[in-house]
C-alpha cells in the first residue's frame, strides 16, 4: 500500500528499468502498447488479405469465365483451372472475405489495436487491468486467424456457406466449415477476455479526477463496445458449439426431418430448426455491427474536436446516445430475418425497434456536423479522413432505413442494395475512421509524423474510388440484381440494363487497391525516417497527448499519475480563447 | 508505477479488479448458458414430440450429484472463510474437500454417460439426447476447469499465502464465485433436463 502512495506522488520506479529479453518485449509482451501494435499490424495484414480475395471475385463478376491475369495461375487446378474461378472457389472467397474482414480485420483493429493502445493512456492508467489476459487475448486471436487461413488447405477448401454460415447448408458443407467453427471459437474466447479487460480497466483504473463525464468520447465508445462484445458473443459461441455438434457428433439441432440432399433423404434423426441458428447468429451479429461502428465514432470524435479547435457539440447527448445505442442493439436482430416468414407480429416489433435505434445514430452524426460549425478547421490528413467518414456513414445509415421496414426489405434483401448499404457503413465509414486514427495517433506511438503529402495522395483517390465501388450497388440492387450470382447477373433477364456497372465497380476496386500503396509506403517510410515531432504534436487536451511522452514509457506510460481537473475537449475556452486547456492540472502549474 | 487496486478495493466502486473481472466474465457465461437454454426451449416447443427426462435419464444419480455439488459450494465458502480467520490448515482441508467433490461429481457423471451408451443412446439419437449431452458436457467442462483452478490453489498456488495473505484470500474468493456459478448452472440443468 505504501509503495502505491509513493507512486501517486510521483517517484521514478527503479524496478522498471531492468531490460527485458526480446521475446518478452516484442512477442509475448504484456505491455498494452506493444499488444496494441501487434493487433494493429496483424489486423491490417488481414484487411489487405480479405481485400485481395474480393479483388479476385470482382474480376469474375466483371469478366465471367475469363482467366484472372497475374494471380489466376497461382490459385491451383482445384480452385481455378486455367486461371478461371470455379463456382465452389468463388463461394469460399465470398465466405472468407466476410469472415476475415469482420472478425479478423476490423474488430481487432478497432478494439484490439486502438482500444488497447489508447484507452489506458486516455484514462491515465499505467496499463490494462490484466496484462497477462491481454497477451492471451492477442495470441488466441492469432491462433484463430491461423486456423481460418489454414482452412483454405483443408480437403474441399475453406468454408463456403457465406460468412453467416446458415444451416442446413453449413451443416452439410465440406470440412472447411468445421475449421471455420473452431477458428471462430478461438476468436470468441479472445474477444471475451479482451472485453472483460477493457471494462475492468475503464471502471477501475481511471486516474484521480477522471469522472465518468470527463472521459473522452473515444473511451465511452470503447466502453459500450466492450459490453456488446461481452454479452453478444456468447450467443454465437452457443450457436457454433451446436453446429459443431451437428457436424462432428451427428446431432440435428439445425436439421429438420426428411431433408433431401441431391435426391437422397439425409440420414439424421431430424427435429431441429434451421431458424434457430439465424436467431442465435444475429443475436450476436447485430450488436457486432455496432462493435464495428462505435470505435469509429470514438476516433472521429477525437479527431474532429482536435482539428476544429472547439469542444464537441453536445458531448453529454452523445454519451447518452451511445449508451442507448448499445442497449437497443440487443433488440433489433430479427430485422435480418424478415424473409424467413417469422410472422407479421414479430416483424412489426423488430421494424419498430430498428427505426428507434436510428435516432441515437442520427444524434451522434448531427453532433459531429454541428461541431464543425464556426470552427477554424485544420485540414490535415486525419481530419480529411474524419470528414470523409461523415457523409459516407450518413449514406450508409440512411440507406439502412428502407431495409428496416419489412415491406421494403422483402424486395431489397437479397440484392446488391444490401451489400452497398452495409459496405457504406463499414468500408468508407469505419475503415476511413481507422485511417484517421492511424494518422492521428502515429506521432504518439512513434514520436514521428507521417508524411502529409503521401497522406493526401492516399485520401483523395481512396475517397473517389470507394464511392465508385459501392454507389453503383444501390442502382443494381434497386434494379433487382441478386447478390448471390457467380456470373454477376449475365444470365439474369432483368439485370441486363445494370450489367455494365459491374465493370465500373471492379475497375474502381482495383484502383482502390492501388490507392493504398501510398499508405503502405508512408507507414514504413515514416517509421524509419519520419520527421521527429513534439510530445503533443496536435496540441490536444486529452491525457495521452498532454501527460505522457511520445512514445509513452514502457509498462508505465506516465512519469507520474496525472490528476484530471476538467473535461476532455476544452479548446478555445472563454478564459483562453486562442489556446487549449489540457485535462491534467499539472500542465496548468507549468504554464503558470 | 504499478497497476492500482489489484488487492485493495477502489473506494468509489468498492471492488478490487479481479472481483469485477469475474463478475463480468460470469455475465458472459450467463449469456452463453442462456443462449443454450433458449435453444432448448425453441427446439422443444418446435418438436412434434418430446420425451420425459425420466424415460432416458437416471433421476436418483442426478439427485446425488446435485447434493454433491451443493456440498462442494458449502466447503468452498468455508475454505475462504478459514483464510479470512487466518486458519491455513482448515483452508487446506475444505479446499481439498471441494476438489474431491468435483471428482465425485465427474465419476457419477461418467457412470451416467456409460449407461446411456450401453443402451445405444447417443447425441445423434434424437434432439433431446443431443441437447442433454451438449448441456451436461459443457457444464462438465466448466467443472473440470474449476477443479484445475481449485487444485492449483490447494497445491502449488497456496505458497502465496505466506507472502501476501490478503491477495491469496482474494484469489480464493474469485475462484469461489466461479465455482458457485458452475453449481448454479447445475441447479437449473437438473430440473430442466431430468424432471420436466
Amino acid at each position: 500500500m505504501s509503495a502505491l502512495v509513493e507512486e501517486r506522488v510521483g517517484h521514478a520506479h527503479p524496478a522498471d528499468h531492468h531490460p527485458e529479453p526480446f521475446w518478452r518485449k516484442y512477442i509475448f509482451s504484456q505491455d498494452h502498447k506493444v499488444i496494441g501494435i501487434q493487433y494493429g499490424f496483424t489486423a491490417l495484414a488481414f484487411l489487405l488479405f480479405g481485400f485481395a480475395l474480393m479483388m479476385m471475385m470482382r474480376w469474375q463478376l466483371a469478366y465471367p469465365g475469363k482467366p484472372i491475369p497475374l494471380v489466376g495461375p497461382l490459385l491451383g487446378q482445384n480452385n481455378a483451372p486455367g486461371g478461371i474461378l470455379l463456382p465452389e472457389f468463388y463461394n469460399q472467397l465470398g465466405a472468407m472475405h466476410g469472415t476475415i474482414m469482420v472478425f479478423l480485420g476490423i474488430v481487432p483493429l478497432a478494439v484490439g489495436a486502438f482500444g488497447n493502445y489508447v484507452v489506458p493512456l486516455q484514462i491515465g492508467a499505467p496499463d490494462m487491468a490484466f496484462p497477462k489476459l491481454n497477451m492471451a487475448s492477442y495470441w488466441l486471436y492469432a491462433v484463430g486467424g491461423l486456423i481460418m487461413l489454414g482452412s483454405f488447405f483443408a480437403p474441399g477448401g475453406a468454408a463456403n456457406s457465406g460468412w453467416t454460415s446458415y444451416p442446413p447448408l453449413a451443416d452439410i458443407a465440406t470440412q472447411g466449415q468445421t475449421w471455420w467453427l473452431a477458428g471462430m471459437l478461438f476468436l470468441i474466447f479472445s474477444s471475451l477476455l479482451g472485453a472483460t479487460n477493457f471494462l475492468v480497466t475503464i471502471i477501475q483504473l481511471r486516474a484521480p479526477g477522471m469522472t465518468w463525464f470527463r472521459l473522452p468520447f473515444f473511451v465511452w465508445a470503447q466502453f459500450v463496445t466492450s459490453f456488446l462484445l461481452l454479452l453478444a458473443f456468447p450467443a454465437l459461441q452457443a450457436a457454433a458449439m451446436l453446429q459443431f455438434m451437428d457436424r462432428v457428433v451427428g446431432t440435428s439441432f439445425f436439421l429438420p426431418q426428411g431433408l433431401v440432399i441431391s435426391g437422397k433423404v439425409l440420414e439424421v434423426a431430424g427435429g431441429g430448426s434451421p431458424l434457430l441458428w439465424q436467431h442465435l447468429f444475429w443475436f450476436l451479429a447485430h450488436p457486432e455491427v455496432y462493435v464495428l461502428i462505435l470505435p469509429a465514432f470514438g476516433i472521429v470524435a477525437e479527431v474532429i474536436a482536435n482539428n476544429t479547435r472547439k469542444p464537441l457539440y453536445g458531448y453529454r447527448s452523445m454519451v447518452y446516445s451511445v449508451v442507448f445505442l448499445g442497449f437497443m442493439s440487443f433488440l433489433v436482430w430479427a430485422h435480418h430475418m424478415f424473409l424467413t416468414g417469422m410472422g407479421t407480429v414479430i416483424s412489426s416489433f423488430f421494424q419498430t425497434t430498428t427505426l428507434i435505434i436510428s435516432i441515437p445514430s442520427i444524434i451522434i452524426l448531427s453532433a459531429f456536423f454541428l461541431s464543425l460549425w464556426g470552427g477554424s478547421i485544420r485540414f490535415n490528413t486525419p481530419m480529411l479522413f474524419a470528414l470523409g467518414f461523415l457523409p459516407m456513414f450518413g449514406i450508409g445509415g440512411l440507406t439502412g432505413l428502407p431495409l428496416g421496414l419489412a415491406a421494403a426489405d422483402i424486395h431489397l434483401h437479397d440484392t446488391y442494395y444490401v451489400i452497398g448499404h452495409f459496405h457504406y457503413v463499414v468500408a468508407p465509414g469505419t475503415i476511413f475512421a481507422m485511417f484517421a486514427g492511424i494518422y492521428y495517433w502515429f506521432p504518439k506511438i512513434t514520436g514521428k509524423k507521417m508524411s502529409e503529402l503521401l497522406g493526401k495522395i492516399h485520401f483523395w483517390p481512396s475517397f473517389l474510388f470507394i464511392n465508385g465501388v459501392f454507389l453503383p450497388m444501390f442502382w443494381q440492387g434497386l434494379a433487382g440484381v441478386s447478390r448471390r450470382l457467380y456470373d454477376g447477373g449475365q444470365q439474369y433477364a432483368h439485370a441486363q440494363d445494370a450489367l455494365w456497372l459491374n465493370e465500373v465497380m471492379s475497375v474502381s476496386a482495383w484502383c482502390l487497391g492501388l490507392a493504398q500503396i501510398p499508405f503502405v509506403i508512408n507507414l514504413f517510410w515514416s517509421l524509419a525516417k519520419g520527421k521527429r515531432v513534439a510530445d503533443n504534436h496536435w496540441e490536444a487536451t486529452t491525457l495521452e497527448w498532454s501527460a505522457a511522452p511520445s512514445p509513452p514509457l514502457p509498462h508505465r506510460n506516465f512519469h507520474h499519475v496525472p490528476t484530471v481537473v476538467r473535461g476532455p475537449y476544452e479548446y478555445s475556452a472563454p478564459e483562453a480563447p486562442d489556446t487549449y486547456l489540457p485535462q491534467n492540472g499539472e500542465a496548468d502549474e507549468k504554464a503558470a | 508505477m504499478q497497476i492500482p487496486y489489484t488487492v485493495e478495493a477502489r473506494p468509489d466502486t468498492g471492488l478490487y479488479n479481479a472481483k469485477l473481472g469475474i463478475w463480468l466474465f460470469l455475465a458472459s457465461e450467463v449469456m452463453l448458458f442462456g443462449a443454450l437454454f433458449s435453444s432448448y426451449v425453441l427446439l422443444r416447443t418446435g418438436a412434434e414430440s418430446w420425451p420425459r427426462g425420466s424415460e432416458y435419464l437416471n433421476i436418483p444419480l442426478a439427485t446425488l450429484n446435485t447434493m454433491i455439488l451443493i456440498a462442494s459450494s458449502v466447503t468452498m465458502v468455508m475454505s475462504w472463510a478459514s483464510l479470512k480467520l487466518g486458519d491455513f490448515r482448515k483452508y487446506k482441508l475444505y479446499m481439498g474437500l471441494t476438489v474431491l467433490a468435483g471428482f465425485g461429481f465427474l465419476i457419477v457423471k461418467y457412470f451416467e454417460y456409460t449407461a446411456k451408451f450401453a443402451h445405444h443412446y447417443y447425441p445423434s439419437t434424437n434432439t433431446f439426447l443431443g441437447i442433454y449431452f451438449t448441456l451436461t458436457g459443457l457444464h462438465g467442462l466448466h467443472v473440470i476447469g474449476g477443479m484445475i483452478v481449485n487444485g492449483y490453489f490447494w497445491g502449488p498456488g497456496s505458497k502465496l499465502w505466506r507472502r501476501d495473505p490478503e491477495r491469496f484470500a482474494n484469489r480464493i474468493e474469485v475462484a469461489g464465485l466461479y465455482w458457485h456459478f458452475v453449481d448454479l448452472v447445475w441447479i437449473f440443468l437438473f430440473p430442466t433436463l431430468y424432471l420436466l
